[in-house]
This record gives structure tokens, C-alpha cells and sequence, in this order.
């Protein structure tokens, strides 16, 4: 899995929500070894300082933790990791909601076209 | 820990003209820093007063608390903007000529850059595209074990896929307390592995930021902020 960034927003809030995205599908294990803040660093092109100020940032969260001695952890705390989930579910609803409102549609026809199109999508999978 | 750079009041006029008009900042270890600028904002001139190419007119440069000299030339690995490497010199012959040079130069780290581009180390640089021996150029810059390196548009003659490789070489290459300056002018290529940039304009600074505080400011890269500041 790639890390993908834009250019208008802060680099490490976008390191944040890819890490976060990462451990909630399993790219990053509950309970697994983080790589090394260089070796992330590496994969994502940018700079360590702002990496570690990710990493640190999720580690105040909760979400990682550091063994004094061998590194930086996943959580292996399955509830906040749903926690996160539904967060970031959350956000892609509000953001879903907010662009169908600004189209023009009223909540009633944003849930018909949703359930209609994922009714579509259920029988395409049949 | 002592700042790596500082500048104190630094001018630099040549004849009239002031190429750098009493600019004064400090570049602290352990950072990625873009000296940014248009064309003549000075940049090149602020970096090569840094390798005592130049003299101040006043004011003056410190690193690592010492005037440009031999002594911290031990310390600053520098890309200059144009080669000044002879041409018909194997890039075998470039890693020998550079250990001899410089003590903290290795040699291993070399080959294996060299290696992982697939250039020949016994091919001469005459012999190269203009990319290719940009490459091996900024190879042997980053092959030393610096504190400080100066890099004078080092991505500007290749293309956008060896310039991915460049900055991971980059990346890949310094260790935490050594600092990197990185003047250009391809913001967007560049500006992830920025710690902060240096916004130059007709010899003065301008700006002295965080690429992070820049976008969550300004909702914008420092590209685009480039882009309004520099607008012709």
C-alpha cells in the first residue's frame, strides 16, 4: 500500500490518517513492530523529522506505544482501533452527505439513491 | 547543540549591486532546509559565500561557529550548480580523487549508490548524458559523512523518475544531526522532505517557515505560495 499525499494540507496530519488507515486494515497488525521512523520515512518520501512527529502524535493518541528497549508498537487495543474506524467512517459519510447536499439532493434522497445504488452493487455481486 | 550555520548582517554586493542585502538567520543541526528563491534572488551567491568562493562585502557566515575556511570545509560536502569535475576521469578514478580528498569520504557508500543506478564506475563522465553525470555527481557529494551539505540545484538536469531517486538518495544518505540546504527552484519535487524553507528575494529573506505551518496557514504547498509570492 502507497502513501499518498497532497500538496495542500500538512504533511504529518496526512502521515497521521495513512497510519491510522494502515492499522485499521491491517497493513500495520495489532501488536505488530512498527518499522524503524527512517524506514517509514523512506517509504513515504519525506522528511524523518516530520515522520517522527507523526509517530509521535499517534502515540500520544494511544494508537502506538514505545518499548523503551525494542521499538514502536501497534495497539493492541482492538477496541480503539474500531474507535478509529468509525471515526474515519464518520468523515467519509460527512464528506458523502456534505457533496450530495451541496448537488442538491434533501437527507430522504441521499438515503434512496444509497440504499438503491448499493442494492445495484449486491446484485452485481450475486 | 550550536547552530550549523549563522548569519550574521551578510551582505554581499558586487560593484552596486547587492546580491545579498544584510540577511541574518540560523540553520540549526539535524534539518532539511529549501533556500528558495527566483533567479537572482541570491542564492547561489549565499552558498557560495558558505564555501568561501566569495567573501562577504560585511557581515559575516559562521559554521559550525567558524568563518569559511579549510576547516569547515572538512565538514560541508558541497554540490556546486555547474561541474568543475575533469571530464575525462573514470568515476572510478572520481571516488579515488575524492578519498584523497576527503577524510570522512566513503567510498563503499559510493559504489553502492552507483550500483543501485546502474551507472559503470568505468565509464567517464564525458562519456554520460547530462542526468547521468548529475547522478554521479551528487553521489559522491552525499558518499561523505558530513555535517553540513550545500546543494545547489541538484534535480534541476533530470528527469522526474531519477529525481525520486535523488531525493530518496538524499534521504537515504544523512544522518539525524547532519544538516542539508537544498537551494532550487523545482519547489514541488522537493518540498516533502523539507524541514522548513527560506523564501529569498532580490538578496533579503523574505520568509523563514515550516513547510507544515506554510500549508496549515495558508491551505496551500509551498509551491503554490511560491507561486503568489514570486508572481511576475
Amino acid at each position: 500500500m502507497t502513501w499518498e499525499l497532497q500538496s495542500d494540507r500538512p504533511i504529518y496530519a496526512q502521515l497521521i490518517e495513512q497510519i491510522e488507515l494502515k492499522i485499521c486494515i491491517g497493513v500495520f497488525p495489532l501488536g505488530s513492530k512498527l518499522p524503524s521512523v527512517r524506514d517509514l520515512a523512506k517509504e513515504a518520501s519525506v522528511n524523518p523529522n516530520t515522520m517522527q512527529k507523526a509517530l509521535a502524535k499517534l502515540e500520544e493518541d494511544g494508537l502506538l506505544y514505545t518499548n523503551r528497549t525494542s521499538g514502536r508498537y501497534v495497539t493492541e487495543d482492538i477496541q480503539m482501533v474500531k474507535a478509529v474506524k468509525r471515526k474515519k467512517a464518520q468523515d467519509h459519510i460527512k464528506n458523502f452527505v456534505d457533496k450530495m447536499t451541496e448537488l442538491g439532493f434533501d437527507d430522504k434522497e441521499i438515503v434512496r439513491i444509497l440504499s438503491s445504488s448499493l442494492q445495484k452493487e449486491d446484485t452485481k455481486n450475486e | 547543540m550550536s547552530n550549523i550555520l549563522e548569519c550574521n548582517d551578510l551582505t554581499k554586493a558586487f560593484s552596486a549591486k547587492k546580491a545579498l542585502n544584510n540577511i541574518r538567520f540560523s540553520i540549526p543541526r539535524g534539518k532539511i532546509v529549501g533556500l528558495l528563491g527566483p533567479n537572482g534572488s541570491g542564492k547561489s551567491t549565499f552558498i557560495k559565500l558558505c564555501n568561501e568562493l566569495l567573501t562577504p562585502t560585511s557581515g559575516e557566515i559562521l559554521i559550525s561557529g567558524k568563518n569559511p575556511g579549510i576547516e569547515t570545509k572538512k565538514i560541508v560536502s558541497y554540490l556546486p550548480e555547474r561541474t568543475y569535475l575533469n571530464d575525462w576521469m573514470k568515476v572510478s578514478q572520481l571516488i579515488r580523487f575524492f578519498q584523497d580528498f576527503y577524510s570522512d569520504f566513503d567510498p563503499e557508500k559510493a559504489y553502492d549508490m552507483l550500483s543501485r543506478l546502474n551507472i559503470d564506475p568505468n565509464d567517464m563522465l564525458k562519456t554520460m548524458s547530462k542526468g547521468t553525470n548529475e547522478k554521479v555527481q551528487l553521489i559522491l557529494v552525499m558518499s561523505r559523512n558530513a555535517e553540513l551539505y550545500l546543494l545547489d540545484e541538484p534535480i534541476g538536469g533530470v528527469d522526474p523518475a531519477a529525481r525520486d531517486y535523488i531525493l530518496d538518495t538524499i534521504l537515504n544518505n544523512y544522518n539525524e544531526n547532519a544538516t542539508i540546504i537544498i537551494s532550487t527552484h523545482l519547489i514541488a519535487d522537493i518540498e516533502k522532505i523539507l524541514d522548513y524553507v527560506i523564501f529569498l528575494k532580490d538578496g533579503e529573506v523574505i520568509l523563514t517557515k515550516g513547510v507544515d505551518e506554510i500549508r496549515e496557514e495558508n491551505g496551500k504547498s509551498v509551491d503554490s505560495l511560491f507561486r503568489e509570492v514570486f508572481k511576475c
